[in-house]
């Protein structure tokens, strides 16, 4: 699959988003009454701003943005759509928990418990928006999901300890150990994904796609020359040793060095481990290979 | 319960693209149109079809099989592209089971196009929306034209007759008929989408000629004399 | 769900005004008729007249996008001259009005016929109008004129009219509805096609079985249900060695062969007569008709006594040899066949062929027993020339097509007498099943035009004294001066290439140059890409068109060119002239040319324009009416002399051949009222009938004028009275050609009248073999083949085959560039990668292409799609497109001449029978390109810019929707 930016923003950036937002609802869970308020605002204030940016990016991969609100219709059948509502349901959840506890209202716990419910949904919904593509072997499992929510987990605690080494540094160590739980965590469940991953034959071949069985059959023409949608959206069109030196950055990038990081030097390990997340999602649908695919091997 | 589909008839498709463009033709300035080509005439033009006719050659020389291939989409039966459209704009028609996109509804998100297995949906970019076969459904019920017309543009081009189109539930039906009895089978069984087009394999007519037939009591050579000093057919009597 | 908001059923206008108007489609050759959608003015959709005799509504992918042809951004639109001062081929025109154009064109044309007439040259390309431009060209009164037949495929033309009075192409074809068996062999996807394509689709439906024999499996081969791979130019070797398996096992269809072929005539055996191989003639014999004599000889067996052929109660004998009372020595032609093939085995043909021996054997067993055992009979009475009354007609359904694989070698003519021998012998002519012949065909052998037969012919303001192109019967009949030198510029109907019947285009512009055998002045073009992909050696020949004397004047003196579209070839014209589109104007598939005929009768179609003419557009029609009538060229100008027609319909409502004969160019719904068919006078509402029956004209013959027309009484006699033939005799197929024997015994010096020069004598005598032979392709013996191993080919995709559609917006997607398609192994030993950049090289210059491996070609060629390669800029793409930059024209490597011979002397690279360009001769290496090399076709040429009158930048987007003006188009 070819890699959109936009797809990339908009899955790292709500993901830390919704990760911090648990992370924060567990600290008040946690250690109530010991953090100030404003921690959890200006948290809120974080988490609201990358979704919102996440919501910005994901509007770039429509042809029809202005459109986007026919996108809540479908949401018996499609989890694109469920995830169009849960993500707004969220980001209101997590206003309302901001705005209580910038006003004191009270009920910040169970509007945070609530928001966490939608979060984690939200976690679900994006996950299975991939997970849902039967066609695709690579994301049609539930540790696609799993995963999605381990290294929002992991990425939101890393900022929940980054944040806090500014608006509550008696939290920072402790968040450092559960981002340095939730990193280990997310690298063992995605290093599942890719360990099943390279496992995987394809289903379908090139025989099945045709209907002729012949152990040898090449392409040589497959209806246009200047290519195609279907060659555009379904082709990293990247050699194997850049796919290669992505997988690599990802694995240092979103757990290595975050691990090694997290406890000493947080704020790095925040913005390494979301450069290692961009190119983990990147690998995420490089490594996706369509049976499309199949269809567009050849030009001549 | 209508189900229309096309049946393309690989035995006697030659690879000329009448349907590639035909399709073209009546689609763009149709309901469905305009489709779009991006640069034209410039370094590599790209734009939306809805059919693309695709060459393989299968096996090693000289025992090659060189197939043409056209493919459009193949109107599913259950159409893993319609429910994981968020806008409900990928829609399959109750009435005759023909999958379209609602192009008013459309988001251009393409998730529709991931879902499916095939490779038949082209997001037209400049539209930015989905396209894809819509079996000329702006056609096909136009009572203005002669019943016989009353056909996917392809299938009225197609030279060879390599395009049958009916309804693949009625088991009367010319489709139904020849994917019964010229062994009709559909793309990526294992994806479980139920494709309704089909599509007829390849058939070899042979002649099995037997020594014995070589030489008929009527040989001209029984008035003209054998011409060659070797090589002479065995006469009959010998046989 | 919600209900669609966007109905995919309501027309997207429904208050546009639409309408559907009929014309005839010429995205190719093939000619099917179209019914096209307007809405709002615009062509909103072409499809297959369903009424059309020729597609019955199929259409294919050029027809499809005629849309993209109508709308191109290539359309020239105004009459152009070179700007003064610049220089030729450099591309830089000004606009001048039409009168202007006809100024500078009638007074160049009038000198020039006053003068020299011959110096001005007229050639076509794919030209649908040769009954026209042959015309002004005859009443012009220059020799020089030719469409591109010489180049596309003479020889099988010639091949087969000289042999069975008849051929492929439009003037007959397979009788696929009742065939059993089918063999297709080399390249013939181009002409006829869509009507091709539907018989082959029922023929296989049917269970048919389809051999395809092809060095290439594409095309139609590709669903054959056999391929057989075959070395280039090997044809013929194969097709003797089937006929000699065939004669063998006693295979072939007697009885048709002693009545209806010259296999029983008896041939002079006497070495030291002047007569030798000719055929013996019984003094007081019945000659039928005086002007060709049919007073043979049968030996015959029943009396064992030589008798006058097809005498009543005789039956020649096949074999053997025999003394005339006279004590001449004789033998029947087929006895001459036979030894001919003695020594042509399945052995020696694998050899040459590459085809294993055991596969020769089994189709010729194949053929043979089909055409024997699966005989047709339908219950139709007919009677023979000879007066026998038949119950039935019968027929042995084996049918065979071919075209240009066979036609574009230098033996290509003698193949394809093979390839007709064949077809008699298994008595396949003009029977169900097998071979069916197309009005105006069967033709006498040869047909009956004759060109001017010398420099007398060609006088100051006359009409030339004879046909421009016709059919050579005898040396006598040569085109030449009285040392035997040609008299035409491109030396057709010389001795170097006597039956070159459709001249020989190829060489016109390298002739012209040298100015051997004369230099021209005006060199008139129309619709050739003489610059490209029309001709041979493509980057010398463009240099010869920019090319000057010592004096500053350019060897040619003034090109004009008249196209559709820029081409490569515009920008070496001094004068452009902008023709119109096919849905812009009037035009005749005539009778007189190459009509669309069935089967089962005589069809002719026209052209009725659908659109106004684009800008100034004016069909090139016109142009020869409006010149002919400013030239007072006799046929165009009244005894007054005046203007006989106003513009071109009313010259083809009007004109007759001869005062009176009632034969025009179109056949249908002649007379006063359009009460008659095929002749009559002319009607004033012809046209309006033709639009009212769809462009079209469609004659049944009854069914027993049907079959055997060669030799059937009904239909010669129906086919004198229509005009279709002069005479009425039979045309006895010629498995012994009479004819080429008479030019074998000119060069032996043996016949009175016409010789060839010394020098050429031997290479007459060789090729002119009354029986066919097979002997490499004459680049063979002049290429090193250890340092050329491979063969290569070209062939054009069907996407775009006979069409101009480089700037066709739709198919240029489908073939952007090509590849040069090589097999696996014999790439992989040249260390070249697939889709890897190489060359390939002849002994006349090299490209620099992409590779594309195959396992659908045979080891020794290497193949290409043909035209998909343009130079940069033309046909206003945009000069990085990749047409030029990743595509390439084979033509670069393919000499227009074949490297001198001993003394100097360089002959046309085309069959020595009949000039038919030898395009597959070429012999190539091919290696890897160099690391580090351009990755960018080689050669390359300056990059043309648009002309005025053309839309000028490249649009990003196209977004045609017919009927929404003013949209981003």
């Amino acid at each position: 699959m070819h890699p959109a930016l936009s797809v990339l923003l908009l899955t790292t950036l709500i993901g830390a988003g919704q990760g911090l937002f648990i992370t924060m609802v567990v600290v008040e869970l946690l250690a109530a009454g010991s953090v100030r308020p404003g921690f959890f605002v200006g948290g809120t204030a974080i988490v609201l701003v990358l979704c919102g940016l996440g919501l910005i990016a994901s509007f770039f991969h429509l042809g029809h943005p202005e459109r986007a609100w026919r996108t809540a219709t479908m949401w018996r059948t499609s989890w694109l759509s469920r995830e169009v509502i849960a993500l707004p349901a969220f980001m209101g959840a997590a206003f309302a928990y901001g705005v209580a506890h910038w006003t004191g209202a009270g009920a910040t716990l169970a509007i945070g418990v609530l928001g966490s419910l939608l979060s984690l949904l939200l976690f679900v919904c994006t996950g299975m928006i991939y997970a849902a593509v039967k066609v695709l072997k690579e994301w049609a499992h539930p540790l696609t999901v799993v995963n999605f929510t381990t290294m929002g987990l992991a990425s939101g605690a890393c900022l929940a300890t980054a944040y806090a080494g500014f608006a509550a540094p008696e939290l920072v160590g402790a968040l450092a150990k559960a981002a340095f739980t939730l990193t280990a965590l997310a690298m063992v469940t995605r290093g599942a994904a890719l360990l099943r991953n390279a496992q995987l034959r394809p289903t379908s071949t090139l025989q099945s796609a045709l209907g002729i069985r012949h152990p040898k059959i090449v392409q040589k023409t497959q209806g246009s020359m200047g290519g195609s949608f279907n060659t555009r959206e379904f082709f990293h069109g990247k050699s194997a040793a850049f796919v290669r030196g992505i997988l690599t950055a990802a694995l240092f990038g979103a757990f290595v060095l975050p691990l090694v990081l997290v406890i000493t030097l947080p704020i790095l390990a925040f913005v390494v481990q979301y450069a290692g997340l961009l190119a983990e999602r990147w690998y995420f649908f490089a490594e996706a290979q369509h049976p499309q695919n199949l269809y567009y091997q050849g030009v001549s | 319960m209508t189900q229309l589909a096309l049946v393309i008839d690989l035995n006697v498709c030659v690879g000329c693209h009448a349907c590639v463009t035909n399709c073209k033709q009546w689609n763009t300035s149709g309901a469905a149109g305009a489709l779009a080509d991006a640069e034209p005439f410039g370094a590599a033009p790209t734009g939306t079809f809805f059919n693309r006719v695709q060459t393989f050659e299968v096996g090693e020389y000289p025992n090659t099989e060189t197939v043409h291939f056209p493919k459009s989409c193949l109107h599913c039966e259950d159409p893993p592209c319609v429910p994981v459209c968020p806008t409900g704009a990928s829609y399959k028609r109750k009435s005759d089971g023909i999958v379209l996109v609602d192009y008013d509804k459309c988001i251009g998100c393409k998730y529709c196009s991931w879902a499916c297995p095939y490779g038949v949906r082209e997001l037209d970019e400049k539209r930015q929306v989905m396209t894809k076969c819509t079996l000329c459904v702006d056609r096909i019920y136009d009572t203005n034209l002669p019943v016989d017309r009353r056909k996917p543009s392809c299938v009225l081009a197609c030279p060879p007759g390599a395009r049958l189109f009916g309804d693949v539930h009625d088991p009367d039906s010319e489709v139904s008929i020849a994917i019964r009895e010229r062994g009709g089978y559909a793309l990526m069984p294992e994806a479980g989408t139920k494709p309704s087009n089909h599509y007829l394999p390849r058939q070899k007519s042979t002649l099995n000629l037997r020594q014995d037939e070589l030489y008929r009591s009527d040989n001209p050579h029984r008035i003209d004399g054998a011409p060659f000093e070797q090589n002479l057919p065995p006469i009959v009597e010998e046989l | 769900m919600s209900s669609p908001l966007h109905d995919p059923i309501a027309p997207p206008l429904p208050d546009a005004a639409t309408e559907v108007k009929t014309t005839t489609c010429y995205m190719c050759a093939c000619r099917c008729g179209i019914r096209v959608h307007l809405r709002g003015g615009e062509v909103r959709y072409i499809e297959g007249n369903p009424d059309h005799p020729l597609n019955k509504g199929v259409i294919c992918a050029k027809g499809g996008s005629g849309i993209m042809k109508q709308y191109s951004p290539a359309r020239l639109t105004k009459p152009l001259r070179r700007k003064p001062g610049t220089e030729r081929g450099a591309n830089q025109f000004e606009e001048i009005s039409w009168d202007e154009t006809f100024d500078i064109l009638e007074k160049r044309l009038s000198h020039l016929r006053a003068t020299d007439p011959k110096k001005f040259a007229l050639f076509t390309g794919r030209d649908q109008m040769q009954a026209l431009t042959g015309l002004f060209a005859r009443q012009y009164g220059t020799p020089n004129y030719a469409a591109h037949g010489g180049f596309c495929s003479v020889n099988m033309a010639a091949g087969m009219i000289y042999t069975i009075g008849g051929s492929f192409w439009e003037f007959g074809g397979p009788d696929l509805e009742r065939a059993n068996l089918f063999f297709m062999i080399g390249t013939a996807e181009d002409h006829h096609s869509n009507p091709l394509k539907s018989a082959i689709g029922d023929f296989k439906r049917n269970g048919g079985r389809f051999i395809a024999i092809n060095p290439v499996r594409s095309g139609y081969a590709a669903i054959a249900d056999e391929w057989i791979p075959i070395k280039p130019g090997t044809d013929g070797a194969l097709l003797m060695a089937i006929i000699r398996e065939i004669i063998a096992l006693g295979l072939y269809d007697r009885e048709f062969l002693a009545r209806y072929t010259n296999s029983g005539q008896l041939v002079n055996q006497d070495e030291n007569s002047n007569e030798f191989g000719m055929m013996l003639r019984k003094a007081d014999g019945d000659v039928l008709n005086p002007l060709r004599p049919h007073n043979f000889y049968w030996w015959d067996r029943l009396s064992n006594q030589p008798v006058a052929d097809h005498t009543k109660g005789t039956d020649p004998v096949l074999y053997g040899s025999f003394v005339m009372p006279d004590g001449t020595p004789a033998k029947p032609a087929f006895q001459l066949l036979k030894e001919r093939v003695a020594e042509c085995t399945p052995e020696w043909a694998e050899q040459i062929t590459g085809i294993p021996a055991a596969t020769i054997k089994r189709i010729a067993h194949e053929m043979g027993v089909t055409a024997r055992d699966r005989k047709i009979e339908l219950p139709i009475p007919w009677t023979d020339w000879w007066g026998e009354e038949h119950e039935s007609v019968t027929g042995n359904p084996v049918a065979f097509h071919a075209m240009r694989g066979l036609a574009a070698h230098s033996n290509g003519f003698q193949t394809i007498r093979s390839l007709s021998i064949l077809m008699s012998l298994l008595g396949t002519i003009d029977r169900p099943g097998g071979f069916r012949h197309k009005a105006p065909y069967p033709r006498a052998i040869p047909p009956n035009m004759r060109p001017a037969k010398g420099p007398e012919g060609v006088k100051p303001n006359t009409p030339l004294g004879g046909a421009p192109l016709g059919w050579m019967e005898t040396p006598d009949d040569l085109f030449v001066d009285a040392e035997g030198q040609p008299v035409r510029i491109d030396k057709a109907f010389s001795w170097e290439h006597p039956l070159s019947s459709h001249g020989l285009m190829h060489n016109v512009i390298t002739n012209a140059w040298r100015g051997d055998p004369y230099p021209i002045d005006t060199l008139l073009l129309f619709m050739a890409n003489m610059a490209w992909n029309s001709t041979m050696n493509t980057t010398e020949v463009r240099k010869m068109l920019t090319d000057k004397n010592a004096d500053g004047e350019y060897k040619i003196p003034f090109i004009v060119v008249c196209d559709a579209f820029q081409s490569e070839t515009t920008a070496f014209g001094d004068l452009i002239l902008p023709d119109t589109t096919y849905l812009e104007r009037h035009d005749c598939m005539s009778i007189l040319d190459r009509p669309i005929s069935e089967f089962d009768g005589p069809v002719d179609s026209v052209r009725i324009p659908v659109l106004p003419p684009t800008g100034e557009c004016k069909p090139f029609q016109e142009v020869l009416v409006e010149l002919a009538g400013r030239l007072k060229l006799p046929a165009f100008t009244t005894a007054e002399g005046g203007r006989k027609f106003k513009n071109y319909p009313d010259f083809v409502v009007n004109y007759e051949t001869a005062p009176g004969s009632g034969i025009g160019f179109l056949s249908g719904w002649r007379g006063k009222d359009g009460e008659k068919a095929l002749r009559g006078e002319p009607n004033p509402k012809q046209w309006e009938m033709y639009e009212k029956n769809g462009c079209f004209f469609q004659y049944h013959l009854p069914p027993s004028s049907q079959y055997m027309r060669n030799w059937n009484k009904g239909y010669m006699e129906w086919a004198q009275q229509a005009g279709m033939r002069r005479d009425n005799d039979p045309i006895i197929i010629h498995i012994y050609s009479e004819i080429l024997q008479s030019f074998r015994l000119a060069a032996q010096g043996k016949r009175p009248g016409k010789q060839p020069p010394a020098a050429l004598r031997e290479r007459v005598a060789t090729y002119f073999d009354p029986l066919p032979i097979w002997h490499a392709p004459l680049e063979d013996a002049q290429s090193d083949l250890n340092n050329y191993p491979l063969n290569a080919i070209t062939q054009r995709p069907m996407a775009m085959y006979h069409s101009w559609d480089s700037q066709n917006a739709w198919l240029r997607q489908i073939h952007t560039y090509n590849f040069l398609h090589v097999n696996s192994k014999t790439a992989k030993d040249a260390g070249i990668a697939d889709g890897g950049w190489m060359w390939v090289e002849s002994q006349w210059g090299k490209v620099r292409c992409l590779c594309r491996y195959s396992e659908a070609v045979e080891p020794g060629t290497v193949w290409t799609w043909n035209a998909i390669g343009k130079s940069s800029g033309a046909w206003n793409l945009s000069a990085d497109a990749n047409e030029s930059q990743k595509g390439f024209l084979l033509n670069h490597l393919i000499s227009e001449e074949l490297p001198a011979d001993a003394a100097g002397k360089r002959f046309s690279n085309s069959d020595p029978i009949t000039g038919q360009a030898a395009w597959y001769d070429v012999r190539v290496r091919i290696y890897p390109a160099a690391a580090g090399e351009e990755e960018v076709s080689s050669p390359q040429f300056a990059p043309l810019e648009p002309v005025p009158g053309m839309v000028k930048g490249k649009p990003s987007w196209l977004t045609w929707f017919a009927g929404k003006k003013g949209d981003e188009q």
